[in-house]
């Protein structure tokens, strides 16, 4: 069966993003109290859990063997399930990373998958790198996948520099003023709060650290 | 915190059971949070949909009735619907003659939105119209922000819309007159305080006494700036200048206003202001010809306040007239 080599991790790195989620879900909220409306760990959690739930009991129903179908279902879920204007974009970028996966997960396939999702999330929300959202957490991360992949290094060095580098993307969005977003409406009030939706990007790309570079 | 519920996770579509209770006319699929009339869809009618996140009751499942909405998509607490109950919400309202989408300009609503309006494409038989709401002037329209936010005038744009619907008119025009009151209506709100989401369970952020926040939304987030409280004379004065400034609204123009409250605004403090709205704008030479005073697009329990006005033409006084009953508003029948 094509892509069945990359579904366990696939599963585990949904797994470990929902447990990051779950156990970061008052941070999240409170990022977002500040600058936005305060729901984004509630929401985010509320969709990964249906989301992970579903996943895992397809998987041990034998519904689901191949990775991209995977994405695809976390993405529906997300999408169905969260609201606001994560569910689209994270479902997005899982569509988009779904769409062409290759049979094996290695450096230069999960940069690519990156990449894709990346782009779908530039094009759903008409934002770029700067305007203080997910992107600038996620934007970082690929080039630091993508230079891995062209050191030619193994998947668990390349993830973790991914990881380092959507962490200090992250950071990064704190000096940041909002233009795009709930937190646009702030103006220079956005200045000096860390964007949550930066902050649970770097969560995936931890969760995947944790479970595809394990 | 100390709130009417049960279960924090519940309280939308438990709130939306007890709406439907009370009032036998509407219907609520319970798994999607759609309210709609149990009389609709109308065949041959424009269907009227709305939708936003929940906490600005009775926006939007209290218009749904007749005149005004037709069906309603309730999202989480302050969350955009997603397109399974926008689609929903679009079944349920159509007729076969079109379904009009109202969305308020927010970047998570636009998005599902837009998802819900693919969706239904697809799907093949029902055509759509959006109209979208950016009414706020409290944020700068440009590059660099998500566009001005859908606030207040939605309540006045889903009663317009809902009476040009019921009387017949096709999707486009019905649309079209929609499109020409987000053009010439403007919103400008304030917060003396913020709001405490049931899941939450504490308030967003810590307003001194003496402060307020300045043209904020209706999500109890901050607003533009904080400033000093102030009398109710100066801070609608400060409120209606910016809204006239920015259509611009003029010597001789006729206006419906609205005065709408936050949620734990009290109807006496909402007259007093409406009071100072008044000799504001008559001082420019603006004639409030159509009120509306009270809690219509709330932030669950903020005290506060917003001022929303529309350029009156005889079209629009004409529908605004026209009977309507829903549980939210309810005149002429």
């Amino acid at each position: 069966m094509p892509g069945s080599a990359t579904l366990p991790g696939l599963v585990a790195w949904i797994g470990a993003w929902r447990q990051r989620v779950e156990t970061e879900a008052t941070y999240l909220t409170e990022l977002d109290g500040a600058i936005g409306d305060g729901d984004h760990g509630i929401n985010l959690r509320r969709g990964l859990i249906a989301g992970d739930d579903a996943l895992t009991a397809a998987v041990e129903s034998g519904h689901l063997v191949a990775g991209d179908k995977a994405l695809q279902q976390v993405a529906m879920s997300l999408i169905s399930k969260i609201g606001g204007a994560s569910g689209p974009l994270y479902g997005t970028m899982f569509l988009r990373m779904a769409d062409g996966l290759g049979p094996e997960l290695d450096t230069p396939e999960f940069a690519r998958a990156l990449r894709r999702g990346l782009d779908g999330l530039c094009a759903r929300g008409k934002a770029s790198s700067g305007d203080k959202t997910m992107i600038d957490a996620l934007a970082p991360a690929v080039e630091a996948m993508e230079s891995a992949a062209s050191a030619g290094q193994t998947l668990r060095a390349a993830l973790a520099q991914a990881a380092q580098a959507a962490a200090g993307g992250r950071d990064a969005t704190k000096p940041l003023q909002a233009r795009r977003g709930r937190a646009s409406y702030l103006g220079e009030r956005s200045i000096g709060h860390i964007d949550p939706g930066a902050a649970s990007m770097a969560l995936l790309i931890e969760a995947a650290a944790a479970t595809l570079g394990a | 915190m100390k709130k009417l519920i049960n279960n924090p996770a519940a309280v939308v579509v438990e709130s939306l059971a007890g709406l439907v209770e009370a009032h036998p006319d509407l219907r609520l699929n319970e798994e999607l949070s759609v309210v709609y009339r149990a009389d609709g869809p109308i065949p041959g009618k424009v269907g009227v949909v709305c939708g936003g996140g929940s906490g600005h009751e009775p926006a939007h499942a209290g218009f749904v009735g007749f005149g005004m909405l037709d069906s309603a998509a309730c999202g989480e607490i302050f969350t955009s619907p997603v397109p399974d109950q926008i689609l929903e919400a679009t079944n349920r309202a159509n007729g076969g003659a079109g379904v009009v989408h109202i969305v308020k300009n927010y970047t998570g609503d636009v998005m599902n939105f837009e998802m819900a309006a693919d969706l239904a494409n697809m799907a093949g038989d029902c055509e759509i119209e959006t109209v979208l709401v950016d009414d706020d002037v409290a944020v700068q329209d440009s590059l660099y922000t998500a566009g001005r936010r859908g606030v207040g005038l939605t309540v006045i744009v889903e009663k317009i819309m809902g009476a040009a619907a019921q009387q017949g008119l096709p999707l486009k025009e019905v649309a079209k007159i929609g499109r020409g009151v987000v053009t010439e209506g403007r919103s400008m709100g304030l917060a003396l305080t913020t709001v405490i989401t049931p899941e939450l369970g504490k308030p967003f952020f810590q307003l001194g006494e003496g402060q307020i926040e300045f043209g904020v939304g209706v999500h109890g987030e901050p607003g533009r700036e904080r400033r000093d409280h102030a009398p109710a004379r100066q801070l609608a004065a400060d409120l209606a200048k910016p809204i006239m400034e920015d259509l611009p609204f003029v010597d001789g123009d006729d206006a419906i206003v609205m005065v709408n409250g936050m949620g734990a605004t009290p109807l006496m403090e909402l007259y007093i202001m409406y009071a100072e709205l008044a000799k504001v704008l008559r001082a420019h030479g603006i004639t409030p010809v159509r009120q509306l005073v009270g809690n219509y697009l709330t932030s669950l329990d903020m005290a506060g306040i917003s001022f929303t006005l529309l350029r009156a033409t005889a079209e629009r006084i004409a529908l605004w007239d026209a009977p309507v009953a829903t549980p939210g508003l309810r005149w002429g029948m």
